[in-house]
C-alpha cells in the first residue's frame, strides 16, 4: 500500500467515527420519542402523518403485529413500484420516451428496490423514465432504509425492555426514521454533490458537437442528463445503491471529484457506524455498542487493506505487455481497468469495500475487471451476511444475531446458560438465530448452483474460464445479501436470471428480518437476569474477538470451496 | 385489514414527500446556488455548449491530447456509460492492451522504449473519464509538440498548467483534463 492510501483510509475512517457518533445518540433519541430541534420544526408534520393514517403514537405492536405491517407496506410498495415501470411510457416526465419496461425486469427491480438491495438489471439513463426514477425508485430508496431502521429498532427494544408482549410500533419507527434521520440528511448531501458538479436537472439530455469528431455520422456528443443528486445522496445514505446512470458512481456526473467521492464514501458506512451507537444508547449502555463497531471495523480494514493491495499491484499480465503500473510521482499507479484517474486504487478501493461491507452496492470503479484477490474481497464481505456495518439497519440486526452465537458459542464452551445483555438465550432465540445465518447463505449457493446449471443465466456471462463462475457468485451473493452491486459485465436482464436474483433478493431481506423481529418479540417478553461472576462480559477485546472470530469462521466454512471454483483458481492461474 | 389503511397513506405521503418535494426542493435550491453543476458543468464559447467540463471526448488527432479508451460504443458516447468489465484474465484485456500500447507507439516512434502509463491503456470505469493522469499526459507531450511544430518545453507549460492535485492535498489523484487541455491547445477560450 501506498502512503497515499494509508492517508485515504485514515482520514476516512476518523471522519466517520467523529460524525457517527453525534448521529447515534440523535437518533436513539429519534427512535425513543424524545424531544429534538427537528421534531419541533417538523412534529407537526408528524402528527398529520398519524391522523392521516390512523396511527396512534402510543400504540404498540407485539412482534407479530409489527411484522405484519413490515411486510403489508413493503407489498404496497413493491406493486407500486411493479406499475410505474409497467406504465412509464404513457406517464409524464420521460423526456427520453422510454417505453415500458418488460416484466420480468419490473418485478426484479421492484423487489430490488423493495428490499433495499438496489441491483439493477438495467441501465439508468438507458430504461427509467424521470417519473419511474422519482416516484418509485427515490420512494423506495428512503422507505427500505427507514423499514431496516425500524426492526433494528424493534430488537433494541427486545433488549432493553422487560416483560412486555410489545415491540414497537412500525408505523411511527417508519415515519419517524424517514422525517428525521433520513430526508434531513439526503437534503444537505444532495445539494453538497451539486456544488461539486452532480446533475440535477429535469432536462432530459444536452448535446455538444465533439472537439475532434470520431466520424461523420456521430458529429454530436449526448450527454445524459437528469435529477441524479437527490437520487444519489439517499442511495448512498440508505445503503441502497441504485445509481442514476448505468455505471453508478463511477460516472463523472454521479461523482464528478474526489471530494464529492469522500463524501458518497462517508454516506455508505454513516448511518450503519451510527447505529451502534444508537444500540448503546438504547440498551443503556453504551460499551454494547461500540464493541460491535469495534468488531466491525477491525474486519472491514482487513479486508479494504487486502484489496487496496492486490488492486495496487497491478495485473502481471499488463507489465508483460509494455505497461507501467507502479506507483510514482505523476501517476497512481495499479490496476486501472474500470477504474477512474481521479480516484485511483486509493478511492477505488475503499468504495469498493465499503459498499459490500454495507449492503449499499453503489460502485466507483468496475468491481469484474478487479484482481482476483481485490475482486475476492467485497466478494466475501458480501458473503459474510452483510454484517460488517452491513444494510442501514439491516446490518446491525444481523451482527447482533452473530452476537448471539458467538455468546452461545462462548456458553456451550464452559457449560452456562449463555445470555445476552442480561437475556438469557434459549433454543427459540437460537434457532432464529441460524435461520438469519443459514437462509441467505442458502441462497447463495443453491443460486449460484442453479444459475449455473440454466443455459440461459450462462449465457450471459461475459467472461470465460473461473472468472465468468465468479460473476454467477457474486451476483447470487449481492442478491440473497440485498448488497446489489455486481461483476456487471454478467448480463443479467433475462427472464430466468431476473426471476432467480428476484427470489434470492425476498429470501435475503425477509429470511433475516422476520426471524430477528421473532427474537425481538421472545426477548421482550423475558425478564433480565443480574450479570454474575460466571457471565461473559460482551463489551470487552475477548468478546470482540470471538465475535470476529465467529463470523469469519461461519464465512468461511459457508463458503470457501465456492470460492475455490472462482476468484482463488484465477489468482493462482494469473500469477 | 388494520394496516391496509397506514400503509396506503404512508405510502401515498412518502411518495410526495421524498419522490416529488424533496428533488423539487434539491432542483430548486441547487438552480439557485449552482445554476452550470446542476446543468452538467457546460463549456461555452462564443456562446455555444463546447464540451461538458466534466464528461470525457474522444480524441484521435495525433495535435491533440488523448484520452483513456472507453468502453462505450461508440466512444464517449455520454447518454449510455459502461466499463468493459473484462476480468484480468481475459484474453480479450490482453489483447486489447497490447493494441493500444501498439497504436501509441506508432503515433511516436520514439517513445517505444519506455513503458506506457497504465491508464491511458486501459479502459476508465464510465467510458466517459475526462482525465489522464499526470504520466499519461506527459507521455504524449513529444507526439503532440511534434504534430504542432513547438518545443516540448512550451507544451509542458500548458500542461503543467492543467494539473489538478490533490484535492486539500489529500484526496484522489493528481491529474489532466484532457478536454479541457485541448480545448486550450485548439484556441477555444471557454467563457466564465
Amino acid at each position: 500500500m501506498t502512503l497515499h492510501t494509508f492517508v485515504t483510509f485514515g482520514l476516512y475512517l476518523t471522519v466517520l467515527l467523529v460524525l457517527a457518533w453525534p448521529l447515534g445518540l440523535y437518533t436513539a433519541r429519534v427512535l425513543e420519542g424524545g424531544k429534538h430541534p427537528l421534531s419541533r420544526l417538523f412534529g407537526w408534520l408528524e402528527r398529520g402523518l398519524f391522523r392521516l393514517a390512523g396511527v396512534k403514537e402510543t400504540d404498540e405492536q407485539p412482534w407479530t403485529r409489527y411484522a405484519l405491517s413490515f411486510l403489508v407496506f413493503n407489498a404496497a410498495g413493491l406493486f407500486l413500484v411493479y406499475l410505474l415501470q409497467r406504465l412509464q411510457g404513457v406517464l409524464p416526465l420521460n423526456p427520453a420516451g422510454l417505453p415500458a419496461v418488460s416484466p420480468h425486469l419490473a418485478f426484479n427491480t421492484a423487489v430490488s428496490f423493495a428490499t433495499n438491495t438496489n441491483w439493477q438489471s438495467y441501465g439508468g439513463e438507458t430504461t427509467m423514465s424521470h417519473l419511474t426514477q422519482m416516484l418509485g425508485l427515490t420512494v423506495q430508496n428512503f422507505v427500505s432504509a427507514a423499514a431496516g431502521i425500524a426492526v433494528f429498532a424493534a430488537i433494541a427494544r427486545g433488549f432493553s425492555r422487560r416483560k412486555t408482549g410489545t415491540v414497537g410500533s412500525f408505523w411511527v419507527d417508519l415515519t419517524r426514521s424517514t422525517l428525521y434521520v433520513l430526508l434531513p440528511l439526503s437534503f444537505v448531501l444532495a445539494l453538497a454533490l451539486v456544488s461539486q458538479g452532480v446533475v440535477q436537472t429535469f432536462s432530459g439530455k444536452a448535446e455538444v458537437p465533439y472537439l475532434n469528431p470520431p466520424g461523420p455520422e456521430t458529429p454530436t456528443q449526448t450527454i445524459a442528463l437528469g435529477p441524479a443528486a437527490s437520487q444519489v445522496a439517499i442511495k448512498q445514505l440508505g445503503t441502497n445503491g441504485g445509481g442514476f446512470y448505468n455505471v453508478n458512481s463511477a460516472h463523472p456526473l454521479e461523482n464528478p471529484t474526489p471530494l464529492s467521492s469522500f463524501l458518497e464514501l462517508l454516506a455508505i458506512l454513516l448511518i450503519p457506524a451510527a447505529l451502534c451507537f444508537t444500540f448503546g444508547r438504547m440498551v443503556k449502555d453504551d460499551r454494547q455498542g461500540r464493541a460491535l463497531l469495534v468488531a466491525m471495523t477491525a474486519i472491514f480494514v482487513v479486508f479494504a487493506s487486502v484489496c487496496a493491495l492486490s488492486e495496487q499491484r497491478g495485473n502481471p499480465v499488463l507489465t508483460a505487455a509494455g505497461v507501467d503500473q507502479a506507483a510514482s510521482s505523476t501517476q497512481g499507479g495499479g490496476n486501472m481497468e474500470g477504474k477512474e484517474a481521479r480516484f485511483g486504487v486509493a478511492d477505488s478501493t475503499l468504495w469498493a469495500t465499503a459498499t459490500t461491507a454495507a449492503s449499499n452496492g453503489s460502485v466507483n470503479s468496475m468491481h469484474d475487471s478487479y484482481t482476483p484477490l481485490g475482486g475476492l474481497m467485497p466478494l466475501v464481505l458480501m458473503q459474510l451476511g452483510e454484517v460488517v456495518f452491513g444494510g442501514v439497519g439491516s446490518g446491525l440486526y444481523g451482527m447482533l444475531v452473530f452476537a448471539l452465537v458467538a455468546v452461545f458459542v462462548s456458553g456451550l464452551m464452559v457449560g452456562r446458560t449463555p445470555e445476552y445483555l442480561g437475556k438469557k438465550l434459549e433454543p427459540h432465540e437460537m434457532k432464529m438465530a441460524s435461520l438469519v445465518i443459514l437462509l441467505p447463505a442458502l441462497g447463495v449457493l443453491v443460486g449460484a448452483a442453479l444459475a449455473v446449471a440454466s443455459p440461459e443465466a450462462v449465457s450471459g456471462l461475459s467472461n470465460p474460464g473461473a472468472h465468468g463462475f465468479s460473476q454467477i457468485l457474486y451476483a447470487t451473493s449481492s442478491a440473497a445479501n440485498n448488497n446489489g452491486s455486481a461483476f456487471a459485465g454478467l448480463t443479467a436482464n433475462l427472464p430466468f436470471t431476473n426471476t432467480l436474483l428476484g427470489i434470492l433478493m425476498l429470501v435475503g431481506r425477509y429470511g433475516a428480518a422476520l426471524p430477528v423481529l421473532a427474537i425481538a418479540g421472545s426477548l421482550a417478553k423475558k425478564g433480565t437476569v443480574a450479570a454474575g461472576a460466571g457471565t461473559l462480559p460482551t463489551h470487552g477485546p475477548l468478546f470482540v474477538t470471538l465475535l470476529v472470530g465467529v463470523v469469519i469462521l461461519v464465512g468461511a466454512l459457508t463458503f470457501l470451496p465456492a470460492l475455490a471454483l472462482g476468484p482463488i483458481v484465477e489468482a493462482l492461474r494469473l500469477s | 385489514m388494520n394496516d391496509l389503511r397506514p400503509a396506503l397513506v404512508l405510502l401515498a405521503a412518502f411518495t410526495v414527500l421524498t419522490g416529488v418535494v424533496y428533488p423539487l426542493a434539491v432542483t430548486g435550491l441547487a438552480h439557485v446556488a449552482f445554476p452550470g453543476k446542476a446543468g452538467g458543468s457546460l463549456v461555452y464559447v462564443d456562446g455555444k455548449p463546447v464540451a461538458s467540463a466534466l464528461v470525457g471526448q474522444p480524441f484521435t488527432d495525433p495535435a491533440l491530447f488523448w484520452s483513456r479508451p472507453s468502453a462505450t460504443s461508440p466512444a464517449y458516447a455520454g447518454g449510455a456509460s459502461s466499463g468493459s468489465n473484462l476480468g484480468p484474465s481475459n484474453p480479450a484485456l490482453k489483447t486489447a492492451v497490447q493494441e493500444r500500447v501498439a497504436t501509441l507507439r506508432t503515433a511516436d516512434p520514439s517513445s517505444a522504449p519506455v513503458p506506457v502509463p497504465v491508464d491511458l491503456v486501459t479502459a476508465s470505469g464510465s467510458g466517459l473519464d475526462p482525465h489522464v493522469s499526470v504520466a499519461a499526459a506527459l507521455y504524449q507531450v513529444p507526439r503532440v509538440a511534434k504534430a504542432r511544430g513547438i518545443s516540448e518545453e512550451s507544451l509542458n507549460a500548458v500542461v503543467a498548467r492543467h494539473i489538478e492535485g490533490r484535492t486539500l492535498g489529500l484526496l484522489g489523484e493528481p491529474r489532466v483534463n484532457v478536454v479541457a487541455l485541448n480545448l486550450e491547445l485548439m484556441g477555444r477560450i471557454p467563457e466564465r
